[in-house]
């Protein structure tokens, strides 16, 4: 979906700003945000790293500027948690106002009132899934992306859309994030490095022997 | 230190409820800082880059096939279905970003800092690379070929340095010590 994460490309963010000596985690609750992820994955909440992605995508587009990677994380957990409905978000505001918070500050979860049902099992730990039927490009071929959005979750980012690159690197095949994440199944697919010149992508205004690789999925490509 | 950000509070109230629930063992969070803090690491890309460097065949297995000449190095796990490695020459330069998230490739260098999740590196450095660079103090040649890999599936991307000049006659050891995480991620010449 074209949503404020698909951030390749776009204008006004300003200089990156690093910190010196970045610690792992600048606060504790960085770090218990990673547990809840792991107790929300315990839980079922959280079924597959596609579907978390995408509850990610879907919380307040302000939050995922303003708050952070781990606050991005907590909206996108929150999400899940309540769509699971393992807590509410009022019981999340009772328990916010008893530490001495606003319970009505720093909300990013979007919870749907009719979430996709993902009913997930799993065939191996990770996404590789070999395939048996061939690659329908070789590494060399040309390959066009398809130029229209795709709604709900996708790995094509916008800026790839509608261009013409080569591919680089062949992958064999892996999990469909597309379908994955609203828990329509793995529907694995072969996996391209696909490589775009920098002109083809930003036109006169690109820098000098640019060169942008994408790993994108076959349903994403059309022949030359 | 401990913030009282919404954040903060809001991460705090649902750990207690999942932990009421017995839905999470409340030293998982010890667990995590100690894991990402001494165990998983940009330390493990370090190896293997010196290694790479002292080891002609080693490199050209790394090169060949990242994931499993990582494993050699009992370097596995989370994040890392595939591993990627690309290489920085006197003609080319890489850089890894994710645009869509944050992917990163956990099992050799560990969590990621703050700026290769912020918007302003996630949304620049597939355009404006050579910019970006010279905001991080690296100015290349004009006629350097750069690739931008964006890590947009579940392969992950890692760069070979070019060794700094003074570190011909170091030991694998020592030459760990020089490499950094920022020249892992192409954001950094040593």
């Amino acid at each position: 979906m074209d949503g404020i994460h698909d951030l390749g490309g776009k204008y006004g963010y300003g200089p990156v700003i690093r910190e010196t000596r970045e610690p792992v985690f600048h606060d504790r609750w960085e770090a218990k945000v990673f547990a809840i992820m792991r107790g929300a994955s315990a839980a079922g909440a959280v079924k597959n790293t596609d579907q978390f992605r995408h509850a990610v995508e879907r919380i307040d587009p302000v939050a995922y500027l303003t708050h952070g990677y781990y606050g991005r994380w907590l909206g996108g957990l929150e999400t899940l948690l309540v769509e699971a409905g393992l807590v509410s978000q009022a019981n999340i505001g009772s328990r916010v106002a008893e530490l001495g918070g606003d319970p009505a500050a720093g909300i990013a979860a979007r919870p749907a009132k009719h979430p996709d049902i993902v009913a997930y099992e799993p065939l191996a730990a990770h996404s590789y899934r070999s395939l048996q039927a061939p690659p329908r490009f070789r590494v060399g071929d040309r390959a066009r992306t398809r130029a229209t959005p795709i709604g709900g979750h996708t790995r094509l980012p916008a800026y790839a859309r509608g261009h013409t690159g080569w591919i680089a690197r062949s992958h064999d095949g892996w999990v469909f994030p597309d379908s994955n994440a609203h828990g329509r199944g793995e529907n694995p697919q072969h996996l391209y490095t696909v490589a775009f010149a920098g002109e083809t992508l930003w036109g006169a205004e690109a820098e000098p022997g640019l060169t942008v690789h994408l790993d994108l999925f076959e349903s994403y490509l059309e022949g030359p | 230190m401990t913030e009282t950000t919404p954040q903060a509070l809001r991460a705090e109230a649902l750990e207690s409820l999942l932990v009421e629930k017995g839905l999470l063992d409340p030293a998982t969070v010890d667990q995590v800082i100690v894991q990402y803090n001494e165990r998983v690491g940009p330390m493990n890309g370090a190896r293997v880059v010196a290694k790479a460097w002292t080891n002609p065949e080693f490199r050209k297995r790394l090169l060949a096939d990242g994931t499993s000449a990582i494993a050699e190095l009992g370097l596995e796990g989370a994040q890392t279905d595939k591993l990627v490695v690309v290489e920085n020459t006197s003609d080319v330069h890489n850089l890894v970003v994710c645009t869509l998230c944050s992917c990163y490739p956990w099992a050799v260098l560990g969590l990621p800092p703050k700026w290769y999740k912020d918007p302003a590196y996630r949304s620049r450095v597939v355009r404006e690379p050579r910019k970006v660079l010279e905001e991080f103090g690296v100015a290349l040649a004009g006629d350097k070929a750069i690739r931008v890999w964006d890590s947009s599936a579940e392969v992950r991307y890692m760069v070979l340095p070019e060794p700094p000049a003074d570190g011909r006659g170091l030991s694998e050891a020592a030459l760990a010590e020089r490499v950094t995480r920022d020249s892992m991620i192409g954001v950094e010449i040593l």
